[in-house]
């Protein structure tokens, strides 16, 4: 399988400051940096929320999520990006998803960021599970909200 | 000669398999999902009659006229949820 160092999909959680530091890691001509963290709510379609499961295809999630980086990469000016997402059981307020992006001028980093989030939703074959306080559990419908946000792009 | 096919989440779940490796009959996608609606209603309602189907072969978007062929990987799932 294709090994692609800007992406990562793992159990464990990750740390935003050590992120960060690898992204500027020898690009002194970095000016702005955008990260966007997704995390766990508590609530959900009006129900409280207890536990939260990922699943995803290995294999096809690495080369979706690549595919989605080199394109904001050729629609923006940037030095460097990544991004992760975690998968297996997630509990509230815990960390699911990073993508941060750096460039020279801001404004590339904050379109390219917001790119690449839209996209993931709609591209990347995740899916969640959630268990509410009963011990019901259910698949997370799509929403039509990030279908359309995706198209803004095209 | 095979193709694996794999199934994801609900589909998973509904259709009560991970994945299966069948004969490389089907000239496309569409040909695999009719043999497979032939199984029962969970697999007509899940892959025949479902308009937010979503497939991949190769781990690429394909579609129900996508051709398949032998050491093809072909995946059936619902839409995506991940971020």
């Amino acid at each position: 399988m294709a090994h692609f160092p800007h992406i990562k999909i793992q159990q464990e959680d990750f740390d935003l400051s050590t992120e960060i530091a690898r992204l500027r890691e020898g690009h002194a001509d970095i000016g702005a940096v955008v990260s966007f963290v997704g995390t766990v709510r508590d609530i959900n379609e009006g129900d409280d929320v207890a536990v939260l499961e990922l699943e995803h295809y290995p294999g096809m999630t690495e080369k979706a999520l690549e595919k989605i980086r080199l394109e904001a990469h050729e629609r923006w000016a940037l030095e460097s990006s990544v991004i992760i997402h975690r998968i297996g059981k997630m509990y509230p307020t815990d960390q699911i998803v990073l993508v941060a992006v750096s460039s020279r001028h801001r404004e590339n980093a904050f379109y390219a960021s917001h790119f690449i989030m839209d996209y993931l939703k709609t591209n990347a074959p995740f899916w969640k599970k959630e268990t509410l306080p009963n011990g019901e559990e259910r698949w997370v419908d799509a929403r039509l909200s990030d279908k359309d946000a995706e198209k803004r792009w095209k | 000669m095979m193709v694996n096919v794999l199934y994801f989440a609900s589909f998973r779940e509904m259709l009560g398999k991970a994945d299966e490796q069948l004969p490389a009959t089907h000239g496309d996608v569409q040909s695999l999902i009719a043999e497979l609606a032939t199984r029962g209603d969970n697999w007509k309602q899940a892959l025949l009659d479902n308009q937010n189907l979503q497939i991949a072969v190769n781990h690429d978007v394909a579609s129900r006229d996508t051709r398949i062929q032998a050491g093809d990987e072909v995946a059936f799932f619902p839409p995506v949820t991940g971020g």
